[in-house]
């Protein structure tokens, strides 16, 4: 036979070459030659433009825009509210993906809703809506502070008062806990489908030019495989397969991946302006994500984690928010945040199938009827403490 | 569900205040927008257009004015461009008047940097204003040129075949084809024509629209004469509006060209108003009274006012003097189509 010679003719990474090589030079001329063989378009150029990021100042309303079509976009004039207005930037034609500052001379009133017309060299008009202006935070040191401090509230204290249940669940016994980690994959389940919802409603705003709703499955299921690759390693180094601290941990991961998309949603609320600051936010947040540090804390019932490892596992699941809100208020777009939303998504649904083998019954079944009453419960009480804070 | 969503806590949670988060948040008194100081540097920011300016300074472009060589004519010639047609008499001393109207499909930068697909008469926009007297016989040869077909509708009176209207004597005129409309000038006054075939509104809105005086038998006080059609731009032809409102053709033409009067002269403005989409139109003069002669088929005016509606086809003479030197703005009161681009100003010198 041949093969072997060939093999000994040509080494592995000369065919690898050859190949690259040979698809290169088909697919240059399919690019030359193919596209003559089709006929133009026959419809009008489409024009789409993307406001990624909306930033205001006294007098004064920076768009950053991004050509989220297939064609090239020129902006010619632009109007707010039906006045034509000076405005600087954008003054080459926009590629598509090519993306570009503009700033408009307007002096927009506290409160009221702009409707921002960009008109393009063809005449098209692309509207963008801002429902109520307010000036857009400088990112400063104050700012930053901020962010931190509502991270802390939203994430950080949430979580750790929810580890502080840790001595009460000590106590129980073992199908308590079992009930108790039904419940947890039944907050986990909730915050899944929530962060999802979230995700692709972000994902609706960027205008598809990332891939829209897929950048949320991509987030899920990088993050789904990241956590698997780390599930593995610890797994490893543990030797055991089902350790109650590498679980704890691999949970705050999830909770914590889960908690930087939420940080982002609350800092890029509060940068619109849309945000409310008050008792309610801090108090609503605390009793919603209480069961987040429940979660965490499940897991270690017949453990005996330090104080040091503790305060880890809590800081890794409620410091993310912080990270988010910073990054939220300050230079977040629809397209990262819900690609994070999907990370989040991911990590949770990695972390629901990581308990699931501890919720099995002396007798190996899964559904045992108290499992079913801890998944509704953790279900209803994420819902319900949903409601009640949007009160 | 937005009670499970803690986004919609987020947006529509009330505020109890918090002690310590207030105390931190950058601009929890925002400042509102400066109003004083504003126009500092806007004359000189390159890409505005006028020298009024910007914000609060009012409305603007980007990039000061159009190309008027390329679009082949300029709002500043044709406000006092009157065609009196090819003028010869009749056996019986009549005098005949003749035009020639070519209609066209041509790209007009309407702003800067846009560009609008026009349908024309004579490659402009409005068309050109024929001027002919009471009594005249006029003959308009229409020739369309345009990919599309076309009339010329006249408003005055005239036998119906030569009323260009679809079905009624010649009808449409279809791409390639000729008509010789032919009629008396009456009534005196002030009068415009158009296409009139189907869809309607799009065919005035593309642009087909021109000012048609007949003066009366005796003429009228001498004046500095003007025609101004009020109008406007749908840019994305969906038919819901205007983005674009203008007088003679280009949006605040007039802002960066002013319109030159001399102080005391007799100035008589030919206002016609075409515009489509909207109901209705208004001029406002700034500084400033006028005498309004409503279509202009009475010699005597009937107001003396500041500002003046019309719906579409609605139209009038307007005559004032200018007492004082400077610069006076004149615009649609509809704000709206003011700050879309209707406004322009008088110069007043010596």
């Amino acid at each position: 036979m041949k093969s072997p010679v060939t093999r000994k003719l040509l080494p592995g990474w000369t065919l690898v070459a050859i190949t690259i090589a040979i698809a290169a030079v088909a697919l240059t001329a399919l690019a030359v030659l193919g596209s003559r063989a089709l006929p133009e378009r026959t419809g009008p150029p489409v024009e789409e433009l993307t406001v990624e990021r909306t930033a205001l100042s006294p007098s004064t309303i920076e768009l950053t825009l991004r050509n989220t079509g297939p064609d090239a976009v020129q902006v010619a004039q632009i109007f707010v509210n039906d006045v034509y207005v000076g405005f600087t930037g954008a003054t080459e034609p926009l590629g598509r993906l090519a993306t570009e500052t503009v700033r408009l001379d307007y002096p927009w009133q506290e409160g009221h809703p702009l409707l921002i017309s960009i008109l393009t060299s063809t005449g098209a008009v692309i509207e963008h809506d801002i429902p109520a202006a307010v000036a857009t935070p400088v990112a400063d040191r104050d700012l930053l502070a901020l962010m931190v401090l509502l991270g802390t509230y939203v994430g950080v204290i949430p979580v750790a008062l929810g580890m502080v249940f840790l001595p009460v669940l000590r106590r129980a016994g073992r199908s308590l806990v079992r009930i108790l980690l039904a419940l947890t994959v039944g907050l986990l389940a909730f915050l899944a489908v929530d962060a999802a919802v979230e995700g692709l409603d972000l994902a609706a705003q960027t205008g598809g030019a990332f891939g829209g709703p897929i950048l949320v499955f991509l987030g899920a299921a990088l993050a789904f495989l990241a956590l698997t690759a780390v599930d593995r390693f610890l797994q490893k180094r543990s030797g055991e397969t089902a350790d109650g601290q590498r679980l704890a941990l691999m949970i705050a991961i999830g909770i914590g991946l889960h908690n930087l998309g939420e940080g982002l949603a609350i800092g890029s609320a509060y940068a619109v302006g849309e945000l409310a600051l008050g008792a309610a936010l801090v108090v609503g947040f605390a009793l919603h994500n209480t069961t987040e540090g429940l979660a965490v804390v499940t897991p270690l019932t017949r453990q005996k984690p330090s104080l040091g490892r503790l305060a880890g596992l809590g800081l890794l699941a409620g410091a993310p928010a912080i990270l988010g809100a910073a990054v939220g208020a300050t230079v977040s777009n629809a397209a990262v945040a819900s690609l994070l939303f999907g990370v989040g998504v991911g990590a949770i649904l990695q972390v629901i199938i990581q308990i699931t083998p501890a919720l099995r019954d002396q007798a190996g079944k899964l559904l045992s009827l108290p499992v079913l009453g801890g998944l509704s419960a953790g279900v209803v009480i994420m819902y319900a403490t949903g409601l009640l804070v949007a009160v | 569900m937005p009670g499970a969503s803690r986004r919609g806590f987020l947006l529509g949670g009330a505020g109890v205040a918090l002690g310590a988060i207030p105390a931190a948040v950058p601009n929890a008194d925002p400042t509102p927008p400066a109003h004083t100081g504003h126009g500092t540097g806007h004359g000189t920011t390159p890409g505005t257009g006028h020298s009024h300016g910007g914000g609060i300074n009012g409305p603007t472009f980007r990039g000061g004015t159009v190309d008027h060589v390329a679009n082949g004519f300029n709002p500043t010639q044709l406000l006092r461009d009157f065609d009196y047609g090819k003028v010869s008499k009749l056996p019986g001393g009549r005098t005949l008047r003749e035009w020639e109207i070519y209609a066209t499909d041509r790209e007009i930068e309407v702003a800067p940097g846009l560009k609008f697909e026009a349908w024309t008469f004579n490659n402009r926009i409005p068309g050109p204003t024929l001027r002919c007297r009471a009594g005249d016989r006029l003959r308009v040869r229409f020739v369309n040129a345009s990919a599309h077909p076309h009339t010329m509708h006249f408003h005055g009176i005239h036998p119906a075949e030569m009323d260009g209207t679809p079905g009624i004597g010649r009808g449409v005129i279809e791409p390639g084809g000729d008509f010789v409309y032919e009629f008396d000038a009456v009534p005196f006054g002030l009068h415009l024509y158009h296409c009139h075939v189907g869809p309607l509104a799009e065919h005035i809105a593309r642009g087909m629209y021109g000012t048609f005086i007949i003066d009366p038998p005796e003429d009228r006080p001498p004046a500095d004469e003007m025609v101004m059609v009020m109008h406007g731009f749908n840019t994305n032809f969906d038919g819901q509006g205007n983005q674009l409102y203008a007088v003679n053709g280009i949006p605040f033409h007039y802002m960066n060209e002013a319109i030159k009067v001399k102080r005391g002269q007799l100035v008589r403005i030919y206002l016609v108003n075409v515009l489509e989409y909207d109901p209705i139109n208004s001029f406002h003069l700034h500084g400033n009274f006028f005498d309004y002669y409503p279509t202009g088929t009475r010699l005597e005016p009937t107001e003396y006012t500041d500002t003046v509606v019309q719906a579409q086809g609605q139209r009038g003479i307007c005559e004032l003097r200018f007492p004082y030197l400077g610069k006076y703005m004149f615009h649609a009161h509809k704000s709206e189509f003011a700050e879309l681009g209707w406004m322009g100003f008088f110069e007043v010198t010596e």
